[in-house]
Formats: structure tokens, C-alpha cells, sequence
């Protein structure tokens, strides 16, 4: 029983030190932040300026004011990518034996590396959305939604860290987690992050309807009040309710891989 | 009557697939004590200890480590362990000093404690000019004086070792058997794994030769250097002399003579203890063998490893 107490009470202090840990390894290897600092930016640019210009909105609306909240969320679902490459580093290098070999709470490891990839993307959003500002995006709704808005970036952020770091540690190995990269950029892509989904071919709108970020990026559209058309009304079910889906869809991904993780961490056999 | 063992396995087996690393490995180390896990490439040492820091489950067999069931109660053992890994287990994007401050944490002590303690152990093992260091930076020597210092913040009663000195210079590795021995005089048990004799000779109370995944030989180091025997060599004047030098050597260890004419030797191993050298003299002065010199040597560390393991190779060979 005082065991039980013991280990509750040392798990927060535990993940609290994890969280340092992740913090003082990007003070000093700072590469990964900076690309997700730079990487939306630089899409910023090249799609609200080189491709925009041929991308049609429904409604006629600003496609840079449509383009801002897709970045958000692709920001957010950059999680993923670092997740997963950081915890396929620790993997590869001897440390996370260490930390199995340590009498912490088995929450403490990815607890602590999920919460600070929602610092990082909290540090993410405010140049992008500054940038956003200076090229036409704005909130054109209630500051209660736009608040709404960037919570569910974090929550979103959250649950991409999850899936990453469940990702880098069936990699095992930085070169897997390097190739597995690759294919998690494609994700935005097939949504509507940077262009409708009406236009697309059935069987790929079908998946990018139904793919997460579309949800979330919808719910950002509506909340910031950006040139929200009407979802088409053969859009499927998370487009006509996007708030909704956006929420189901984070949690849904929490409840499955909170307990994946945990799970492997705890029982990874080499 | 009941002697507390730190370390206690029995039977323990590891199956990867078709590999079969460990075959009932049993294990008794007294608490206070060094126990050398000694073993060549592949032996099982690293499967060994892996089972028993908690990191893979064992196939089959029970291990204890400080009282506690590896498979039964991981969080209990964990609690009185400390391991430094085979390959490097800090982190090297992070400097010594905050590396030994984590861990320092995340065992339980307090900020001010941490941060002092990880001062202190920088100091001990010369790390302090390099504590704000990124630890990826290291030389080899140093990353592995850091790993034992991240073991030994909260002196954990059973600690394990995985080959802590290999690729060490002379003097980096005299530092980590110092840090060994400081902790033991302290009350803890250390089991580590090397390829060493010497290593094992130096620090261990007890050496445990493993090969194949199973004992092969147990005792102190002089137990073992006394079961492989000693070593008889002789010097003669001539070397028309040698065949008859051998014959009596052979008679005399009831092994086989080695002859070798350019240096005008004829040696032969025994595990007689009678075999003294006075009657090795007398028998060959009897059979009128001329002498320059002769010595009855205990074999060198490299031969008594070498036996060791060897010995369970040729029988795996022949049994295949
Ligand atoms: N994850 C694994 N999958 C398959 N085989 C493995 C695995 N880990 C170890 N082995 C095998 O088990 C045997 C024992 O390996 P182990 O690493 O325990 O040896 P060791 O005594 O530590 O050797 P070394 O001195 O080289 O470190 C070897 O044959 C090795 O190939
Ligand atoms: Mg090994």
C-alpha cells in the first residue's frame, strides 16, 4: 500500500526530470526545434505564394487566411516525426535501459517526452502565427474559440507525440525511424491542409476525409472563423461536425496509444 | 546456516529463436562479495545480466536478485540495483554534470542533494573539467567513468557491471576498479562480466567462468589457476638429450611432452601438486640428462582462460 503511494507520488517528479531531460537536449542539439520552427514558414511560402495562386477555394475566399490553419495543424502533427526520431535515438543508444533499469514510474519516459513535445509546439505556433498575421490570416471569430483553437492544436500535438514515439520504439533504429520519416510528411498532403478535398479523385478524398488532420485543421477553420465554406454536402461525417470529430479523433488516438506505448516500454525484450 | 546471496539464479535459460544464448545458468554470489562473470564473445554474459537488471525475461529458470524475484517483483529489484551497461548508457546530448543531475533524480534525490552529489562523484572520478561537456564528446575511457558514476549516486546495494573496462587504458581502468572496490568496502555486492582473467583475478572474490550459455568453472582465482595445474619446463645442455627429456617429463605428468629444439626445451603440464621441483631434477639427473635450467611455473592467466573456455569448445565440437 505504501508502496502503491510511493510510486503515485514519485511518478509526476519523475516525468518532471523526463521533461528537463528532453528540454536540456534541445537547449543543446537545437536542430530539431529549429525545423520545426523554420518547416511551416518555409510552406507558408511556398504554398500561400508559389502554389496558391492555382489553388481554387470554395466560397472564393483568401487562400493564404485557408492555408494558415492547415500549417497550424501540421505543425501540430509534426509530432509524429520528432517523437518518433527521438525515441528511436534513445532506443539505438544505450540510455533507455538505463532509464528501465531505474526504480521510476514506468509513465515517467513517455510522459515526459510527449509534454515537451507540446512545449515545442506551443513555441512552434507563435511564429507561425505571427507570420500568418503579417500575410493576411486573421481571427475572425471569439477569442474564446480561437483559444479553443490552439488548445486543440496542443491536445492534437499531444497524441501525434504518442504515435511517434510508439513509432521510433518498433523502429529501433535512428536509419528505420529516418525512412519511416519520410512517409509521415506525406500525411497533411492527403488532407485538406493545403487544398480542398472536393476536387480529389473518390477513393483518395475518401481518405483524406476521413484522415485525422483534416478533422482538426476543419475545426481550426471554424473556430478561427477562417472562410469556413460550408462543408460540401457529400463531405463525410467529420466535415460537417469538425470540432467534434477533431476531439473524438485526439482522444481516440490518446486511448490507443498511451497504453501501446506504456506497454512496449515496459516489456521491449531485446 | 542461511547464507544471504545478492545474486541467485538457478536454471536460468534464454532462447532468441533458434539461439540457444543462456542453458540453465546457475548463479550464487554472498552478498559484499565480486563475482566475475567470465566468459569469451558470445557466452551469454550479456543475456545474463540483461535478465537479471530486468531488462529481458528469462525463458525458463528463477533468478533473485537482493531478495527479490526478477520476473515477480522488477520494480523491488530495480530498486537495489545500479547496471552500466555493455555500450554506453548515458545520454550524450546531455553534459556530464546534467546527465548525473537526471539520474541523480530520478532515483529519488532531492534537487539540492542531486546536484551535490553529482559534483562530488565528477570530482572522484576526474570528470570535473569536462562536466559541462556534452558527454558525446567523451573519450571513450571518460564515458565509461561516467556511466559507473551514474551507478553509483545512490550506492545500490547489488551492482552490475558489463565488461567496464573494455578498450580502457591502464589508467582509466585502475579508476573504475578503485570505484568497484570503494563500493563493496560500503557493503554492496558487485557481479561484472569480462573477457579479462586478470581483470576477474584483480577484483573478483569468486570468478564464474561461463561458456555456451552454461558454468563451466567456478572458484577463486587461485582454486582455478590450481585446477589447470602448473607447467614444467626444462633447459638441457644438449639437444640430442630432448627425447629422453620428454620421455621422463611424460612419465613423470603422465602428459604429453612438448619439445622445442631451437630453444633446447622440453616442458609438459600436470595437475600433480606432489610434482615438486627436487624430483623433477633427480629423475632426469638419473636418466642422465644434462640440465642448464629448470622451473616449475603456475600457467599465466591468457593459459588458464584459454583452457578453460577452450576445453568446452573442442567438447562442443566433438559432440556436434
Ligand atoms: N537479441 C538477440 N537476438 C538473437 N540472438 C541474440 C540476441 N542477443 C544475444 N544473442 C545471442 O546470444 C548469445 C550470447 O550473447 P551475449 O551478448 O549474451 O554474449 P556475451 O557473452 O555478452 O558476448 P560479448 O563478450 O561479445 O559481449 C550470442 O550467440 C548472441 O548472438
Ligand atoms: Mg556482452
Amino acid at each position: 500500500m505504501s508502496d502503491l503511494t510511493a510510486t503515485l507520488g514519485s511518478s509526476p517528479r519523475d516525468a518532471i526530470a523526463m521533461l528537463g531531460r528532453y528540454l536540456t537536449r534541445m537547449r543543446h542539439a537545437p536542430g530539431m526545434l529549429v525545423i520545426t520552427l523554420v518547416a511551416p514558414l518555409a510552406m507558408l511560402v511556398l504554398f500561400g505564394y508559389l502554389f496558391g495562386s492555382a489553388i481554387g477555394i470554395p466560397g472564393g475566399g483568401n487562400y493564404r487566411e485557408y492555408l494558415v490553419p492547415g500549417l497550424f495543424v501540421s505543425v501540430a502533427a509534426n509530432g509524429i516525426l520528432t517523437g518518433m526520431i527521438s525515441t528511436a535515438q534513445d532506443q539505438q543508444r544505450g540510455v533507455m535501459d538505463r532509464f528501465r533499469t531505474l526504480p521510476m514510474s514506468r509513465f515517467a519516459v513517455p510522459f515526459g517526452q510527449t509534454a515537451s513535445e507540446v512545449l515545442v509546439a506551443a513555441a512552434g505556433l507563435l511564429p507561425l502565427a505571427l507570420a500568418g498575421l503579417a500575410v493576411g490570416w486573421r481571427v475572425r471569430g471569439t477569442a474564446g474559440a480561437a483559444l479553443g483553437a490552439f488548445a486543440l492544436l496542443l491536445l492534437f500535438r499531444w497524441a501525434a507525440a504518442w504515435i511517434g514515439q510508439y513509432l521510433g520504439m518498433l523502429a529501433k533504429s535512428e536509419e528505420t525511424a529516418g525512412q519511416l520519416a519520410s512517409l509521415t510528411f506525406m500525411l497533411p498532403m492527403v488532407s485538406n491542409t493545403y487544398v480542398p478535398t472536393e476536387g480529389m479523385p473518390g477513393w483518395l478524398r475518401f481518405l483524406a476525409d476521413w484522415n485525422p488532420i483534416s478533422s482538426v485543421v476543419a475545426a481550426c477553420r471554424e473556430l478561427f472563423g477562417n472562410a469556413a465554406p460550408v462543408a460540401a454536402a457529400d463531405a463525410a461525417w467529420p466535415l460537417h461536425h469538425p470540432v467534434t470529430a477533431a476531439l473524438l479523433w485526439s482522444l481516440l488516438l490518446l486511448a490507443v496509444f498511451i497504453p501501446l506505448c506504456v506497454h512496449r516500454y515496459t516489456h521491449t525484450d531485446r | 546456516m542461511t547464507s544471504t546471496y545478492a545474486v541467485h539464479s538457478e536454471g536460468l535459460e534464454k532462447r532468441f529463436g533458434a539461439v540457444h544464448a543462456l542453458r540453465g545458468l546457475d548463479l550464487a554470489v554472498p552478498e559484499g562479495s565480486i563475482c566475475g562473470l567470465l566468459g569469451p564473445n558470445g557466452a551469454g554474459k550479456t543475456t545474463a545480466v540483461r535478465i537479471l537488471t530486468t531488462l529481458s525475461t528469462p525463458t525458463a529458470g528463477t533468478a533473485r536478485v537482493a531478495g527479490h524475484d526478477v520476473t515477480g517483483d522488477p520494480r523491488a529489484v530495480r530498486r537495489s540495483i545500479g547496471l552500466t551497461g555493455q555500450y554506453a548508457s548515458v545520454d550524450g546530448d546531455l553534459t556530464g554534470r546534467e546527465n548525473l543531475r537526471l539520474f541523480g533524480r530520478l532515483q529519488g534525490l532531492r534537487g539540492a542533494a542531486a546536484r551535490h552529489r553529482a559534483d562530488e562523484l565528477l570530482e572522484r572520478f576526474a570528470l570535473t573539467d569536462a562536466a559541462d561537456r556534452p558527454s558525446r564528446t567523451y573519450s571513450g575511457g571518460m564515458r565509461r567513468r561516467l556511466d559507473l558514476a551514474a551507478c553509483l549516486l545512490t550506492e545500490p546495494p547489488v551492482l552490475f557491471l558489463d565488461e567496464p573496462t573494455t578498450g580502457l587504458d591502464p589508467q582509466s581502468r585502475e579508476s573504475i576498479w578503485e570505484g568497484v572496490r570503494q563500493l563493496t568496502r560500503g557493503g554492496s555486492t558487485v557481479l561484472l562480466t569480462t573477457q579479462y582473467l586478470e581483470e576477474a583475478d584483480r577484483l573478483a572474490d569468486e570468478i564464474v567462468v561461463i561458456d555456451h550459455g552454461t558454468v563451466t568453472a567456478t572458484g577463486t582465482p587461485d582454486t582455478l589457476k590450481a585446477a589447470i595445474g602448473s607447467y614444467v619446463e626444462v633447459v638441457v645442455r644438449s639437444t640430442e638429450a630432448l627425447p629422453d627429456a620428454g620421455r621422463v617429463l611424460g612419465a613423470l605428468t603422465g602428459g604429453e611432452p612438448v619439445l622445442d629444439r631451437a630453444a633446447a626445451t622440453a616442458g609438459a603440464a600436470t595437475t600433480d601438486p606432489a610434482l615438486t621441483l627436487p624430483r623433477v631434477v633427480r629423475e632426469l639427473d638419473a636418466a642422465g640428462v644434462a640440465l642448464l635450467d629448470a622451473t616449475v611455473r603456475r600457467p599465466t592467466l591468457d593459459e588458464v582462460f584459454l583452457r578453460l573456455t577452450r576445453r568446452t569448445t573442442t567438447d562442443k565440437e566433438t559432440a556436434a
